[in-house]
């Protein structure tokens, strides 16, 4: 699967869409094949506070449990509520399945995430190992 | 890391490979083939998957007092068996708990095969042959001599009798019979299982090009059943759907045989094995724990190892296995607590991320096969 271009990717496997300051996370196609079926997604309140960096929730798939870390420092906005009932959703188009919207507290962070070609190459490198 | 004759396979077939007790194998195969957990998990309860298992061992026990060495080391009574049956059993410590458990076939007049765990397989060919030396039997570890595939679900019977001469109609759940298979001759045939569903493992020449020609023969003609191949995801939530014990979870080297409720399977009435002594004193002393089934209540997923809680936030116990259950569409776990939350409806909690979540004690096996 391509990756979107019109967004920046973590090295944690997560996805960042910004538009001004709101921008919505989601995970990667990387991360979703690496979990494997989705059945559980554990998101934060509207109105918590995200640290760059920091963990903001868990996804679960049949097999794992994996943390979510949170590309930018912000306060969520709104959650997929879709995502409580259709967590499959992930699976099946995880660059559409936004699980967040965030105000950024900081657009400038974006910059020192990865573009998608940085991304996808990142990705080839891991599996390299 | 160690390989089985069919690592090609899976890893051409696009499997998900992982480090499972010092062997590389397929925990699930991509979804552009019909694989993924759910996916395959439903095909066995449905239709029909193929699972290779040769990473599990065997041990071989032939002679005139083979019956004797096999009585002694396991707590089954393998005097019942007729050629040709099967038993669930376990090898015990003198303490009375597991060494591992073990599928013990009776092949001969005076021949056994025992089928162990992969992450044992040391452990217990070295425990077999310490523990067997006064008998007139010859010990022998046939652990690298097989492929072993298993041919699991409803469909599992229609599938392979495409394949064989045996008549598998004629053999009854936890029986074998030997036949051609895929041009093999004298192929042992065991309808056995660890997925609580209907199914046959088969035991194979562990050449590479032989079982990879098996494996694809298997495929081919499950084709019109839907078969699947399926890995050890599915392989776990499958027996846990069936509540069969997994070594290192539900059984241990600190785990009785009654805490874990395999009583039925354990034939206090034989004169003598390994562990009775102390699960004679243990039945007496009575036990405190005991093994249930959990299903979550509220929303969350019990995994293995997490605090099972009272309600009113005090640990209890521990969870074994925990997972959604793909079938029941529920999330299911097996835990140890105290007797007294053991009742089915006692309300537990499970600590899930520092939270205590909603469960209760349920009925098990959480899934039983319909009969036909």
């Amino acid at each position: 699967m391509a990756y979107p271009t019109d967004r920046k990717y973590s090295k944690s496997h997560e996805w960042i869409q910004a538009s001004g300051t709101t921008a919505a996370i989601g995970i990667t196609d990387h991360a979703q094949e690496a979990l494997g079926d989705i059945v559980f997604v554990e998101l934060p309140k509207v109105g918590a506070e995200l640290a760059a960096g920091k963990g903001f929730g868990t996804v679960e798939s049949v097999k794992a449990v994996s943390d979510l870390y949170a590309p930018a420092t912000g306060t969520v906005t709104e959650t997929n509520a879709d995502l409580a009932t259709s967590p499959e959703n992930v699976n099946k188009d995880p660059h559409g399945s936004w699980m967040m919207k965030i105000t950024l507290k900081n657009p400038g962070e974006l910059d020192a995430l990865l573009s998608a070609a940085d991304y996808e190459k990142f990705v080839a490198e891991e599996a390299g190992h | 890391m160690r390989k089985t004759a069919l690592n090609a396979v899976h890893r051409q077939m696009g499997a998900k490979m992982v480090d499972f007790n010092g062997w590389d194998m397929p925990v699930e195969y991509p979804a552009s083939i019909g694989g993924g957990i759910i996916n395959e998990h439903m095909a066995v309860r449905t239709g029909v998957g193929i699972f290779d298992v040769s990473h599990m061992g065997d041990i071989r026990l032939a002679g005139p007092q083979a019956l004797a060495a096999v009585q002694h080391i396991s707590m089954n009574d393998a005097s019942r068996l007729a050629i040709g049956q099967a038993q669930y059993s376990a090898l015990l410590y003198p303490q009375g708990t597991f060494v591992d458990d073990v599928i013990v076939h009776r092949l001969g007049e005076e021949e056994y095969l025992l089928v162990i765990n992969a992450g044992t397989r040391e452990k217990d060919f070295n425990w077999v042959r310490d523990n067997t030396r006064q008998f007139d039997c010859a010990v022998e570890n046939l652990s690298d001599d097989f492929t072993q595939i298993a041919i699991q679900g409803p469909k599992g019977v229609d599938t392979l009798q495409k394949l064989t001469d045996a008549d598998l109609s004629a053999v009854k759940f936890y029986w074998i019979t030997r036949g051609t298979v895929c041009g093999l001759k004298n192929i042992l045939i065991a309808r056995t299982g660890y997925t609580a569903e209907d199914g046959f493992e088969i035991y194979i020449p562990a050449d590479e090009a032989t079982s990879a020609r098996a494996w694809n023969e298997i495929l081919s003609a499950g084709k019109e059943f839907g078969i699947v191949p399926c890995g050890l995801g599915a392989r776990n939530t499958l027996r846990l759907e069936g509540k069969l014990p997994l070594y290192g979870h539900e059984i241990s080297d600190t785990i009785n045989v009654w805490e874990a409720g395999l009583d039925r399977f354990c034939k206090m009435e034989k004169p003598e094995f390994i562990g009775r002594a102390a699960l004679e004193k243990a039945k007496a002393e009575g036990v405190t724990r005991t093994l249930v089934g959990l299903e979550m209540v509220e929303r969350g997923i019990a995994r293995d190892g997490y605090k099972v809680l009272d309600s009113g936030g005090r640990e209890i116990g521990y969870v074994t296995s925990g997972s959604p259950a793909p079938f029941l569409k529920k999330n299911i776990a097996l835990a140890y607590v105290p007797l007294e939350f053991a009742a089915v409806g006692t309300t537990v909690k499970v600590e899930i991320r520092g939270q205590g979540v909603g469960a209760q004690v349920v009925p098990t096996p959480f899934y039983k096969r319909p009969k036909k």
